[in-house]
């Protein structure tokens, strides 16, 4: 545990080479990080600090910012329940409690077989499906607690393996940027003229 | 096209809700498929771009200014306007999208993202051709899996089609755009701590001035931050023109806008509405909209542009979806989000709601709302929990001062006999979060003093010497 993989490193020298300066991948890299192990690592971030130039510290320091990176081990199943105004009208208090029972952990908790985190979370915009939930980043609307039961149930049962990944995996689709289609990053201080479209009558 | 009912909903667009209504970004709601590039191609998609690429590019540029299609990611500033402030013959000029949609209420620009990929990103494609921008980054909130695994297959299918990358569709005009995503913090959408969280920083906001990144962005450059719903306009405006445009709504506020509201209402939803002459009643009671409040309950509040704006009651119904008449009853328009409030709202825990938020989404970087935030949030904390004195009360006004110095504007109410001040307020911090944290206090302690009064212990010294109770 764990530099980034050499298929992770191929991954990332691709990222990093579409800003016009490499410190701008640093969240993708964490991400790609928290994908591969499930949080984000001393070692991935001593190497992440390598592939843009910056120091671990520096790398610590942004990723630090950011709830969504996780510094040790969570449950595979990442739940955050919303507890901001639309979702707290419709009983999201009421929620929260049913699944501290229900998982027999305190917000903030992760149980005993490494499942299931529970988090209080921040305003997940779906406030009109209020009270709503996610699971590692995945919604779940208008939930009451016969579903949040059910949602347990099936996670435990692997029922859901398709639709929600393991925790540390955000959106499963990659931009690819074709190599013959893309038009590349180049250093802010290397242009000094106006795009050239600018110039012309029309651009078609 | 066929013509939805005034409350048709679709089971592949949760929360959305159709009208008979002009439709301009999400008329391809509809379609299960609208994510598609086969959809989109099928429904005028990328023809938006392709009028706009026949025209020269400050031609583009004088007819989204003329249009004054307002920004929709809180502060409504015309984005051709602000396209114009970047300073002349600077180069390189980036676009940066913000999609860090985390208002509490807010959601529209996940529904664009997750339903129209495409029309956002013709959008794109147009603002930095007109403006002259060389490359673009799409920031996408962290939590918005959905939206990303959307945006980014509509990226992969439109580069593949030669609708992003070099030469697009055979002109001189070549763009990258660069899917990029967040890792959760509210306060990065303000634009300034955008651009350091693209930077590969925390994403705290820079000091002003410059107030616009217009001047100085994302590597020192001039960068311009749109919002997504504000850039999903672009594509349909190329093909219908300014004039039908601004046909749409009133002349301070044309087009539409999406609003989403919820809470204790009938149908909540996202609504797309005329600009400017919608109303608030239109909205909450209105047959095609909200349809009233639940169980048949009276309204006792409303949140009228997210979790920052001052709360709004009866008194202020027939107010308008217009920022200066907003603005003159006490709010703002924000983000086109609606929170309703019943009588049963018990009112200092639902401002405890929103204050918890600001207060946990500080950023840190200044003084009166790190630290007055979380003073605010365990004050109130402390009154809702039935401990707190009459002078918590007055404390949570002395830390809400600090924040924002002079009178906070709030709405005007019938029923105290109290008169309205104005939007906006003065602020002591850089950005909008910590002044957010005193706005739903000062909102329920204004309109609602009795809800307090019944909750607090009066207490109006302290006893300095014990005195034993006799027998």
């Amino acid at each position: 545990m764990a530099r980034l993989s050499e298929e992770n490193v191929r991954l990332a020298k691709e990222v990093i080479a579409r800003y016009p300066r490499a410190r701008s991948a640093m969240i993708p890299l964490l991400h790609l990080a928290q994908e591969q192990d499930g949080y984000v690592t001393n070692e991935a971030m001593a190497h992440i600090g390598d592939l843009v130039g910056a120091t671990s510290a520096e790398v610590y320091g942004t990723a630090s910012f950011y709830e969504m990176f996780k510094f040790e081990p969570v449950g595979k199943y990442l739940i955050n329940i919303c507890g901001t105004m639309s979702c707290a009208l419709m009983g999201a208090e009421d929620l929260m409690h049913h699944a501290e029972h229900r998982l027999g952990v305190k917000l903030g908790g992760t149980t005993d077989d490494g499942l299931f985190t529970l988090e209080r979370a921040e305003c997940q915009a779906a406030c009109t499906e209020a009270p709503c939930l996610q699971v590692n980043y995945r919604y779940r609307f208008r939930v009451t607690a016969a579903d949040f039961d059910a949602l347990v149930d099936d996670l435990k049962a692997g029922n859901l393996t398709d639709e929600v990944p393991a925790h540390g995996i955000v959106a499963r689709v990659r931009q690819q940027i074709p190599v013959d289609r893309g038009v590349g990053a180049v250093p802010p201080e290397d242009v000094t003229e106006a795009p050239t479209w600018m110039a012309e009558k029309a651009a078609l | 096209m066929n013509t939805p009912n005034s409350t048709s909903t679709y089971p592949h667009a949760p929360g959305f809700v159709a009208g008979d209504r002009p439709r301009i970004v999400t008329s391809r709601f509809e379609y299960a498929d609208s994510y598609t590039l086969e959809r989109f191609l099928a429904t005028d998609g990328y023809a938006g771009l392709r009028a706009a690429l026949a025209r020269p590019a400050n031609e583009i540029h004088d007819e989204v200014k003329s249009a004054t299609v307002l920004g929709r990611g809180g502060a409504g500033f015309p984005a051709g306007t602000k396209w114009g402030l970047t300073p002349q013959g600077v180069f390189p000029r980036y676009l940066v999208v913000n999609g860090d949609e985390s208002e509490p209420g807010t959601y529209k620009d996940r529904l664009l993202m997750e339903r129209d990929p495409h029309q956002l990103i013709e959008g794109c494609l147009i603002a930095c051709y007109a403006a002259g921008l060389s490359q673009c980054f799409l920031y996408i909130r962290g939590e918005m899996a959905l939206a990303q695994e959307r945006v980014a297959d509509a990226l992969n299918e439109a580069y593949a089609a030669g609708y992003v990358g070099k030469n697009i569709l055979g002109s001189k005009f070549s763009l990258d755009i660069i899917l990029h995503w967040g890792a959760g913090a509210y306060v990065v959408g303000e634009e300034t701590a955008l651009i350091e969280s693209l930077e590969g920083n925390r994403g705290m906001p820079r000091l002003k001035p410059p107030y616009f990144p217009a001047a100085i962005g994302l590597y020192g450059q001039p960068t311009i931050v749109n919002n997504v719903e504000t850039l999903a306009n672009l594509p349909w405006l190329m093909l219908n023109g300014a004039d039908a445009y601004t046909a749409i709504g009133t002349k301070t506020s044309p087009g539409t806008r999406m609003v989403a509201v919820s809470g204790h209402v009938k149908r909540p939803g996202v609504y797309e509405i005329i600009n400017g002459v919608t109303t608030f009643r239109d909205l909450i009671f209105g047959e095609e909209y909200c349809g009233g409040i639940r169980n048949g309950n009276k309204l006792k509040a409303f949140v009228p542009g997210g979790g920052s704006a001052p709360w709004f009651t009866e008194d202020q119904l027939d107010v308008p979806f217009e920022g200066q008449q907003a603005g003159a009853a006490g709010s703002m328009l924000g983000s086109g989000a609606v929170m309703v409030m019943d009588e049963t709202t018990d009112i200092p825990a639902a401002a405890l709601t929103l204050t918890r938020f600001y207060a946990h989404e500080s950023c840190g970087k200044c003084t009166p709302c790190r630290e007055g935030g979380t003073w605010l949030e365990r004050i109130l904390s402390r009154i809702v929990d039935g401990k707190g004195t009459d002078a918590d009360l007055a404390q949570l006004v002395e830390v809400g001062t600090s924040i924002c110095p002079g009178d906070f504007p709030h709405a005007s109410s019938t029923r105290l006999g109290l008169d309205a001040v104005p939007f906006p307020y003065k602020m002591n911090t850089i950005c909008f979060v910590g002044p957010s944290a005193y706005a739903p206090i000062n909102s329920a302690l204004v309109l609602f003093p009795e809800d307090f009064a019944a909750r607090v212990t009066k207490r109006s010294m302290i006893p300095v010497t014990a005195v034993r109770a006799e027998s």
